[in-house]
């Protein structure tokens, strides 16, 4: 892989590294498998595009974006804790319409930032090369959004979130006001997954109307990766997993891409990746099982 | 010591090889958003017209990647052909243009198949773009379609078009449709399909409202139009194509450019570059077709005849 590869790889994954850490609030603490990240990132690209082409600053633009997706959220938690919507179900609602909201407030399917001022624009004149600024950039982004959310979940409210998530009940006898709880949990979630979003279309140059098809299938894939190869003992180590385990997807999207020489296909592209996540799933217990046997051996 | 001795000869001896071999082959590197045939074709074409130009076996390295619809993938796939610093990029449709434009600004990327290069804002203008982008549009010929359908049907009223409202290229297609549709006294009535299993459907919308289907150049429909084509056949009416490789998979006619002679248009821009001129010193093209495919089959099968005229004007008649 060449350097400037590597480093698109890696930009990538910063990015979807937020996504993770959104699909990580609602999968794993609030125990709510949501799918609206499917729409709501690209209402994230979407929103902030079309604002930045109307003029719009690029950071107030990320920022509007960035709430819009939030919202999006808030959308799901209501139709599940209000009318007792199926979670899954009112997250496929919710995404179903965000698409038609995308093409909406695009305007048209596509838009383009490639000639537009973006919230990288500020640094372009510190002569750092653009390649390296982008990833920098994102990478600040990410592991801020990280130690954010570590710290959110060690707070009082946060440990009540997480209560809520491993025990409803529990929670509810404790004095916890659990809607409360997956309200801020799903608009938080959504918000990283917008914000995510936002940043994809700035330093990807468009907002389309498909970017968000797929996402939630990364965004696990990334929190299941960093869960297996990082374990899960702490929560600051998990959340910064996520950003690991989607910079290791997108290596293994990477390694699918350049799999020429093995007599693979353009076509071959999802197998491939399928297969290369498998293995780093697989891998972990494969070694743990290998240790167990060898320590019973020695027992014997 | 010893090492430094093994690397000088490896260097010497590399240096003989390459010598020997003469020129390093040209590399090009072509990507596109999907696979399907009318976008293989594409890359075919581009092919074809490497060889015709002499850069073939030895002397040239082609790759092709495909983002299998995803624009993350695309955006991906931008980045580490930059890497590779191949002599040309050629991207194929708009996501795949776009992530590209903005991977390099040094590299020339010449893009295929892009309806709007300019809505896409790939170049700021179509003569002279300047920069390092320049390429081929697949902008249709629409007032020729719809003259062509019009043979066929000559009291057409009311034309039905299936198209993906996700897709930029549909969209930029269908509000050029209605301009000319107006002009020529036809009405349009579209029907939405955002993926490829909502096609049927909406084929199946038009039916009862529209005296033909147009299916237009929709990476979303054209990927399923077999399924409009039954719905032709089955309510009988007549379905036509924006694109002639579709005629060879069900479509009663259509006129304009195949997509490998898109993809040789697309060849011959990026052979012009390789012998020296910049990209930004050539004018975005516009795709020419002359080509006019009929089927008349298909045409028996949802209850039409092919006029004399049309068949003897016709460059290939579907079997």
């Amino acid at each position: 892989m060449s350097l400037y590869a590597f480093l698109g790889t890696l930009e990538i994954g910063f990015i979807y590294g937020l996504v993770a850490m959104g699909v990580y609030l609602t999968f794993r603490i609030l125990d709510f498998p949501d799918l609206t990240v499917d729409g709501s990132f690209t209402l994230g690209a979407a929103a902030t595009a079309a604002l930045i082409v109307s003029g719009v600053n690029p950071y107030l633009a990320t920022l509007l974006g960035t709430l819009a997706a939030a919202c999006a959220g808030i959308v799901t938690a209501w139709l599940n804790l209000r009318f007792n919507i199926l979670h899954l179900l009112a997250s496929i609602l919710t995404m179903t319409a965000l698409y038609t909201i995308n093409l909406r407030v695009m305007g048209k399917p596509n838009l383009a930032l490639i000639m537009e001022p973006t919230v990288l624009t500020p640094f372009e004149d510190l002569g750092i090369p653009a390649m390296y600024l982008k990833v920098i950039f994102v990478a600040v982004c990410a592991i801020i959004g990280g130690l954010l959310l570590s710290w959110f979940l060690y707070t009082q409210y946060g440990l009540a979130m997480r209560a809520v998530g491993s025990n409803k009940r529990m929670a509810q006898a404790n004095g916890i006001v659990v809607k409360e709880k997956v309200y801020v949990g799903l608009a938080l979630s959504n918000g990283l997954v917008g914000l995510a979003g936002a940043l994809f279309a700035q330093t990807s140059g468009f907002a389309d109307s498909t970017m968000g098809i797929g996402t939630i299938v990364v965004g696990l894939a990334a929190v299941i990766i960093g869960e297996s190869l990082f374990g899960t003992k702490s929560i600051l180590v998990v959340v910064l997993s996520c950003i690991l385990g989607s910079i290791l997807y997108r290596i293994a999207v990477s390694m699918a891409l350049n799999a020429d020489f093995l007599g693979f296909q353009a076509s071959d592209l999802n197998l491939l990746t399928a297969v290369l996540v498998t293995l780093s799933l697989i891998f972990p217990k494969l070694r743990s099982e290998y240790k167990a046997k060898k320590a019973k051996r020695k027992k014997v | 010591m010893r090492l430094s001795s093994i690397f000088k000869s490896a260097v010497v001896s590399t240096l003989l090889v390459s010598s020997a071999l003469q020129a390093k082959p040209v590399y090009i590197a072509t990507t596109a958003i999907v696979e399907h045939p009318a976008l293989d074709a594409v890359r075919d074409g581009i092919k074809q017209a490497l060889n015709d130009n002499g850069y073939s076996g030895d002397n040239l390295k082609f790759t092709y990647e495909s983002a299998q619809g995803k624009p993350d993938i695309a955006s991906q796939i931008a980045r580490k052909m930059v890497g590779e610093n191949p002599d040309i990029i050629v991207a194929i449709a708009t996501p795949s243009a776009q992530a590209a434009v903005t991977a390099t600004k040094t590299i020339p990327v010449v893009f295929s198949a892009v309806t709007d290069p300019l809505a896409a804002k790939l170049v700021p203008t179509l003569e002279q773009p300047g920069g390092n982008v320049t390429g081929l549009s697949d902008m249709a010929n629409i007032k020729e379609h719809f003259t062509l359908i019009k043979e066929f049907v000559p009291n057409l009223k009311v034309l039905g078009i299936p198209y993906n409202p996700g897709e930029a290229n549909a969209v930029s297609m269908l509000e050029s449709a209605k301009v000319v549709a107006e002009k020529m006294g036809i009405k349009i009535v579209e029907a939405a399909a955002p993926k490829s299993s909502d096609v049927m459907i909406a084929a199946k919308q038009l039916v009862g409202k529209a005296d033909a289907i147009y299916c237009p150049i929709d990476n979303t429909i054209i990927s399923a139009v077999e399924s409009v084509i039954k719905v032709g056949i089955d309510a009988q009416v007549p379905v036509f194509a924006g694109d002639t490789s579709t005629v060879e998979r069900g479509a009663i006619a259509a006129v304009g450019y195949n997509y490998f002679d898109l993809g040789r248009q697309t060849g011959d821009i990026v052979v012009r570059i390789l012998k020296g001129e910049k990209p930004g010193s050539i004018d975005v093209k516009m795709a020419k077709g002359t080509d006019l495919y009929v089927n008349p089959k298909m045409a028996k099968r949802m209850g039409i005849e092919v006029p004399k005229a049309v068949l003897e004007k016709a460059t290939k008649i579907v079997k």
